[in-house]
């Protein structure tokens, strides 16, 4: 699972009210290379909630991304190129998401997180 | 015919290792699987101006759906129940993330975030109580929900569907509707048994002109909808009209098959478990043309 995913989740257990975002247990990070596209990061740029994102790709081992941004920094090729790593090339491949109000675990495996609630999440 | 996956087990232990890794090499599977999504790309009408988007495949299995989103660029969040099925979409090293969840539970995303979703051969599994917690009609309800808030204004949800029988088609297009979808049902092929397939094609908001239905394919590649339809920006499905069927059809329809025919069908179908109406003196009754 890649951060851009990580951005967009949120935590789904009945009752809670501020799901995101959730907390990440890293246990092995890995990092694939993805074909640069500006276009895309452009177009998400609006929509990613950055505090999220800094945070996480700091969890996962990552801390170049500036902690304040404005629209006016996608004129910058380097930040760009920072926003894309953190975005799509880190791969959360074994740990966990927690649930920031509940602190109930979401394992992942394999690079595959384990969404499913318990009959009495739902 | 065999009979359908959804009757046989819950989606997690039919599609077991051995059900989705066969599922996965059939070259006939691979193909049908591959048609059906371009053609829900194509329904998605995103914007063409090469920005790849940010789109959901929902029961996405091993992957074959989501192959096809890869091919037009697309960035995508495939979900799915089968931990079989998603093993073999890592073997086969897909590049959209992938999620073990549950439809039926909700789809836990912020809103407002994703430009588009599709879902190949899935959705009909909500209408089946697989668990005594089960109510599909709450399962239903969770999951357009959450679509729906998950969706970016104007962005359309494409699924396409195998409903086993109208009234599980009504009922899927009715909490779709009910969550603040617009839109409807687009048929390809209608007279075809083999090549029929629907699609929900629902837009994000109000009805407007980006939400009109577009048009199903017919046989001999013209569209086809029924009047009602065409120009029509309301909520509503579009079925079918039935003039387009070839001549040789309506030959057969005419002379009628008879009572003795639809009591044997009606019986073939009882034993294959299906839900059968009763037999009573209106059964294959003639009836008068209505249009
Ligand atoms: C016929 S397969 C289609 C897979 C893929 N979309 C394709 O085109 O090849 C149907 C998939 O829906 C999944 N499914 C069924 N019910 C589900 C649910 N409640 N939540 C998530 N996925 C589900 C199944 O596990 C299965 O992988």
């Amino acid at each position: 699972m890649r951060l851009l995913t990580h951005n967009m989740l949120s935590s789904n257990i009945k009752g809670v009210t501020n799901g995101f975002p959730l907390l990440i247990e890293a246990e092995k990070v890995v990092e694939k290379a993805v074909d640069f596209n500006e276009d895309f990061l452009k177009n998400m740029f609006a929509k990613i909630e950055w505090k999220a994102l800094v945070d996480a790709s700091k969890t996962m081992g990552y801390a170049e991304l500036p902690d304040n941004v404005e629209s006016s920094m996608l004129d910058s090729d380097e930040f760009l190129q920072k926003f894309h790593h953190a975005l799509l090339e880190l791969h959360l491949e074994e740990g966990a998401l927690v649930c920031p109000e509940t602190g109930r675990k979401f394992p992942v495996s394999k690079g595959i997180p384990n969404m499913l609630l318990h009959e009495d999440e739902v | 015919m065999t009979s359908r996956p959804e009757l046989q087990a819950p989606p997690e232990i039919f599609y077991n290792d051995d059900e989705a890794r066969k599922y996965t090499s059939s070259s006939r599977i691979i193909d049908i699987q591959a048609k059906l999504s371009e053609r829900a790309v194509e329904l998605l009408a995103l914007p063409e101006d090469g920005v790849p988007r940010l789109l959901l495949d929902i029961g996405c299995g091993s992957g074959l759906s989501g192959e096809t989103l890869t091919e037009y660029g697309h960035q995508w969040i495939g979900l799915d129940i089968s931990e079989s099925m998603l093993s073999i979409a890592l073997e086969r090293e897909v590049e959209g993330d992938l999620m073990l969840g549950d439809m039926g539970q909700g789809l836990g995303l912020r809103p407002g975030v994703i430009d588009g979703a599709i879902s190949i051969s899935a959705v009909q599994w909500l209408c089946n109580a697989d668990k005594s917690s089960h109510d599909p009609r709450l399962r239903l309800k969770a999951f357009f929900g959450s679509l729906y808030r998950s969706l970016a204004r104007g962005a359309r949800a494409v699924l396409q569907v195998y409903p086993e029988n109208l009234a599980q088609r009504e009922l899927i297009l009715g909490f779709a509707m009910r969550s603040g979808f617009s839109g409807g049902v687009v048929v390809d092929f209608p007279h075809s048994t083999k090549k029929r397939k629907e699609y929900l094609v629902l837009t994000c908001g109000p009805p407007s002109l980006s939400s009109a239905t577009p048009k199903g394919k017919a046989e001999d590649g013209e569209s086809c909808s029924d009047e009602e339809s065409s120009g029509d920006e309301q909520n509503q499905s579009v079925y079918v009209a039935d003039r387009n069927r070839p001549r040789k059809k309506q030959k057969l329809n005419k002379k009628g098959k008879g009572r003795e025919w639809v009591m044997r069908k009606k019986e073939q179908m009882r034993r294959k478990g299906n839900t059968v109406p009763l037999d009573t003196k209106y059964t294959a009754r003639k009836r008068k043309a209505r249009f």
